[in-house]
């Protein structure tokens, strides 16, 4: 309940906050763009509507997760609105998991409006409702479940600039982190390797997430895919936010 | 009455701080400052305390520890006999921060409704309390205005209603007057006995020493992270008074008595001035002596003012 109560109120900043406006009709021009990009490429025009579509929505809901994620709690330290929570009887944990919840709620509904104007361009284009894309804005969504979780927790030491950067860097990387292991392979030097390796691990792979190309060219998505995904995604957010609680426990607000 | 009362043992405290201790790293080269000095200090059920001195004197890091904000390097602290961190204690507390500030785009209501939620308030309960609330602190009409328009003092105001939206044993106030015009601040004094009357506990800060004097049943002074007296005001004032003065006619300025020191002369009156009891008593029989008259003595206590300043005065040298 106490959770519910702070995600509630979470959920009302967030959508009286500008940014995520301005983010949200940016994104709908760029996927509505698309229609008009299709037109000037050669080849398959539906596959660019999805294509860019697909990206937009990723693209629009990592940043509303960094924009907004990485203000929630450095905010309220700052405004000193902390000392008004942290005083009711209310777990740290439950604060922190009451903040996280409440702008997935919104991230959600956000993606949601996204798709809703996503899937009806593509209908338009290839006459048939594509359902399987919806698989693709749920991974989405999974994928903004771990960046989120990663605003929360740099917002629980640092700056919001700070929190940005290194959010946004999660993301850069955490696309890219299958290279570690080919760095691995390619360096001869054994610290390198273990290091790679280590880096492997510990960052979070969001490819794991990622199944645009199959769903735009229609390629063959394994079974175990999507369930695995999920599973890896909420298993890796609740990491993230279980060290992002252990940071927080020990901080005091001067 | 109170010679059986100092015998009682005293109910044990509603808070209490053993040997706490805190110190904070600033400035570039992370130097280190003690804020708090192995500071002791208890409030008992029922009591007014209030928690006195200059900026910067340790009184919201005390808080702050009190509440659970930050924690102390070292001592402990008790809340209704448990120890601070336990977070279910926290449903028997109300505390106003200093300066409070809220979330801009909450009205009053809807604020106190969030409140009310943490606290796990059934609804018809908390609509209630809300409504009381807001008739208590006078903000009725602001009820459904955002708070990004309310002024510093409504801001007190719903922070004290916040404060108590559990209806809480002990209350932890954080200069509560600070921000208040003359006529709030005198409502908020008055709020404050009442809540007394209704049996609460509170402990509350303030630089603004007559709120001290009119309303505490108690006072503690912390300058310098050290807490440098504590006691009923009565009898900090008490132990203060330092001399007399005396009106007096039909003796001449030279013929004054040497235990005393003249003040002012004003047509055939003499004001002058004596230390202590003893020197009462020597001037007044040296009075009589030369025939002279007493129109008036007066007793010259120190207010609070005088022993803070006294106070910071040795702390400076």
């Amino acid at each position: 309940m106490k959770v519910f109560s702070i995600a509630m109120n979470t959920f009302r900043e967030a959508i009286r906050n500008r940014v995520l406006y301005l983010l949200l009709i940016f994104a709908l021009i760029m996927i509505g763009s698309s229609r008009i990009l299709s037109m000037l490429t050669v080849g398959d025009e539906s596959k660019i509507i999805k294509d860019l579509g697909l990206f937009s929505i990723s693209l629009f809901g990592v940043l509303l997760a960094v924009f907004i994620g990485v203000g929630l709690v450095s905010q309220e330290i700052e405004r000193r609105t902390i000392y008004n929570i942290l005083s009711k009887p209310i777990y740290r944990h439950q604060f922190l998991f009451g903040k996280y919840l409440g702008l997935l709620l919104t991230i959600l509904i956000t993606i949601g409006i996204m798709a809703a104007e996503f899937l009806p361009l593509v209908y338009l284009k290839t006459g048939s409702w594509e359902f399987s894309l919806i698989w693709g804005v749920v991974l989405i969504f999974f994928e903004v479940v771990i960046i989120t979780a990663f605003a929360i927790l740099f917002s629980v030491f640092t700056t919001p600039i700070l929190s940005s950067v290194f959010t946004l860097s999660i993301f850069v990387v955490g696309h890219l982190s299958r290279n570690f292991l080919i760095l691995r392979d390619r360096v001869t030097s054994p610290i390198a390797k273990w290091l790679f390796t280590i880096l492997y691990y510990l960052l979070p792979n969001l490819e794991n997430l990622n199944i645009k190309t199959q769903l735009v060219h229609h390629l063959p998505i394994p079974p175990e895919f999507i369930p695995f995904a999920i599973a890896y995604s909420v298993t890796y957010a609740a990491m993230v936010l279980f060290i992002a609680t252990l940071i927080f426990q020990r901080r005091s607000f001067v | 009455m109170s010679a059986k009362k100092d015998f009682t043992i005293p109910p044990p405290p509603v808070v209490e701080l053993r040997e706490v201790s805190k110190s904070y790293h600033t400035g570039f080269l992370m130097r280190k400052k003690r804020v708090l000095k192995s500071i002791n200090l208890s409030v008992y059920p029922g009591e007014i305390l209030g928690f006195l001195g200059p900026n910067g004197a340790g009184k919201t890091t005390t808080m702050k520890i009190i509440n659970n904000l930050t924690f102390p390097d070292r001592g402990q602290v008790l809340i209704f006999g448990q120890p601070s961190t336990e977070v279910s204690i926290k449903a028997k507390i109300g505390f106003l921060p200093e300066a409070p500030y809220f979330y801009n785009y909450l009205t009053g209501w809807e604020l106190l409704e969030f409140y009310a939620q943490l606290f796990g308030i059934p609804r018809k309960k908390r609509r209630e309390r809300i409504k009381y609330l807001l008739s208590l602190v006078k903000l009725e009409q602001a009820a459904d205005l955002q708070m990004r328009k309310y002024s510093r003092g409504m801001l007190q105001r719903i922070g004290m209603a916040q404060a108590l939206i559990n209806d809480p044993e002990l209350l932890i106030l954080d200069e509560p007057m600070s921000s208040l015009d003359p006529v709030g601040r005198r409502e908020f004094r008055d709020l404050i006995l009442k809540l007394k009357e209704e049996g609460k506990t509170i402990f509350f800060s303030t630089h603004i020493l007559p709120d001290v004097e009119l309303i505490c049943d108690r006072v503690a002074i912390i300058v310098d992270g050290e807490i440098i007296r504590e006691g009923k005001i009565a009898k900090l004032i008490k132990e203060k008074i330092d001399y007399y003065e005396i009106t007096l006619s039909g003796i001449e300025e030279k013929e004054l008595p040497s235990s005393c020191e003249k003040v002012s002369v004003e047509e055939d009156k003499i004001l002058v001035r004596t230390r202590g009891e003893r020197g009462l008593n020597r001037t007044i029989d040296l009075i009589k002596e030369k025939k002279g008259k007493i129109i008036a003595i007066t007793p010259a206590k120190k207010s609070l003012e005088d022993i803070l300043f006294a106070e910071l005065g040795g702390k400076k040298k």
